[in-house]
């Protein structure tokens, strides 16, 4: 079976953090690595970023920022690799629950090297 | 500031943003650049001779300042990054007047204007670049303090940069949605402007619809454009000499701008001709039989009910509905639309030209109307208006 684990938090919250935070997130990669669990994970651009899309009448609605409807929940997700938001939005708006729900779409962070 | 440049900055600003952008793919870098070029230009224009091409010559120079601000944040191993700048610094021809200005603003306008963003923002960053106010100017214009405008800027281009929303102009089944996006926020440009009269802004607006009809010439852009024009045909006969917004069916009508109103009828008819209507269409067509009215009485109320039910059949909005019931009023239904404004209160409620229209109709079939004109009052904070309504509410009691 494969599991989605769900980060949340505080958006940059991590000033309460008791020691190097990106050193400790590193380790848990590695260890999740080595003990063969680790499929993909990424960190994800804060949702100022955000744009969520819902279809409805055959027409994408877009709008700024992530979903506000507290009854969805997240039920899933598609990594997808695109041009630019354009291209992203128009998948997103293609996925069955744009039609009832919305889908949020964030970019996912890129690291300095 | 020297008046040559002031006028290059209005006249050219947007152009040579757009431009910077296009070739930097920074916002805030393309802003500091054009910034840059504007103090040298200040620092050498009054000594020299004003360039033939001022906005060639902004441009040309705020390159070469682009190009250094990059040099100095590459780090040092970035060589590949360092050859590339030298090569675009080295590009730069020194007679910047035999250059042409590439006209990027069509793509400008459509990634300012990009419903991923915030309405509030999409209009502030069109204002910011487009139009060249400065974050000051546009708090001002919305009323709100000076650090909210900014933080909008600041974060709608993070978000443009971050998110990837393309510079680039809409294609195919994308366009009516788009076009229709930036449309609305230069109607809502203008009538920031409009009703509370800042002139200024609704220049902006006007001379936004113009460029974006040079650039890519479709009917419903002309719709607005053509609706624009009729309201500014008609603005000198809107308020009275004790500053009182005087109301459609008491204007002076040989005040209106008749020239004006057959211009901009012209290009409405051109527009009309090419058979894609929409709603800016429809209302500017709505507008235009008022304008060709001689009188309040001779008015083409028919006429302009069924475009309202053709207006309300693209977007059934609660506030398309109380327009139509208004004209249906005046058609010669006043308790048919009265029952209909009635309807609309739930959707409506607090919503000023709604309160004072159905104070009117409330008088207009002999019921008490004096309730509804003060909660219209109370609603309204345009002084002029108050007037207006104030005046009304005297008529009946």
């Amino acid at each position: 079976m494969q599991y989605m684990a769900l980060i949340y938090a505080v958006p940059n919250g991590e000033e309460g953090y008791e020691g190097d935070m990106m050193a400790d997130y590193g380790q848990f990669t590695q260890d999740a690595i080595a003990a063969g669990v680790y499929v993909s994970g990424e960190a994800l651009m804060p949702e100022t970023d955000a744009s969520t899309v819902r279809m409805r009448g055959g027409k994408a609605q877009i709008t700024d920022g992530p979903f506000a409807e507290t009854k969805e929940t997240l039920g899933g997700y598609y990594l997808l690799e695109c041009a630019d938001l354009d291209e992203a939005l128009s998948w997103a708006a293609r996925i069955p629950s744009a039609k009832y729900g919305c889908v949020e779409v964030r970019p996912i962070m890129v690291f300095d090297q | 500031m020297h008046a040559a440049l002031a006028h290059a900055f209005k006249a050219e600003s947007g152009r040579v943003l757009a431009a910077l952008i296009a070739q930097f793919r920074d916002f805030d870098l393309a802003e500091e650049a054009l910034q840059d070029a504007m103090i040298e230009a200040a620092r050498t224009w009054p000594s020299s001779r004003t360039p033939s091409s001022p906005g060639a010559w902004l441009l040309a120079v705020a390159r070469r300042r682009a190009v250094d601000r990059l040099r100095k944040t590459a780090r040092a191993n970035d060589e590949a990054l360092l050859q590339n700048l030298s090569l675009l610094a080295e590009g730069q021809p020194e007679d910047e007047a035999a250059q042409e200005i590439p006209d990027e603003r069509l793509r400008l306008i459509f990634t300012c204007c990009h419903p991923a963003l915030a309405q509030e923002a999409q209009v502030a960053l069109t204002l910011r670049t487009l139009c060249g106010l400065s974050a000051q100017e546009i708090a001002r214009a919305f009323l709100v303090p000076h650090a909210t405008m900014s933080q909008r800027l600041t974060r709608a281009k993070a978000k443009i940069s971050h998110a990837g929303i393309p510079y680039k102009v809409p294609e195919g089944q994308n366009i009516p949605a788009r076009l229709e996006a930036v449309l609305s926020v230069i109607y809502l440009i203008f009538n920031a402007g409009y009703a509370p009269r800042n002139p200024a802004l609704s220049a902006e607006a006007l001379r936004l619809c113009t460029v974006l009809h040079h650039l890519q010439p479709l009917p419903e852009t002309a719709g607005l454009w053509a609706l624009m024009d009729l309201h500014m045909a008609r603005d000198p006969a809107r308020l009275d000499a004790d500053n009182t917004l005087v109301s459609l069916k008491a204007q002076d009508r040989t005040l209106w701008d008749h020239p004006a109103i057959t211009r901009a009828k012209t290009r409405l008819l051109h527009a009309l001709a090419q058979n894609r209507p929409g709603p800016y269409q429809i209302q500017a067509a709505i507008s235009a039989l008022h304008c060709e009215a001689k009188s309040w009485e001779t008015t083409d109320w028919t006429q302009i009910l069924a475009l309202y039910g053709a207006l309300y059949k693209r977007s059934p909005t609660p506030v398309v509905a109380l327009n139509r019931a208004v004209a249906k009023a005046h058609a010669g239904a006043p308790e048919a639309a009265l029952a209909t404004i009635l309807d609309l209160e739930a959707a409506l409620k607090g919503y000023q030209p709604f309160h004072a229209a159905k104070a009117e109709l409330l008088a207009q079939c002999g019921q008490p109307a004096q309730n509804e004109y003060a909660r219209a009052i109370a609603l309204t904070s345009a002084p002029e208006e108050q007037a207006f309504l104030r005046r009304k509410q005297q008529e009946i009691s």
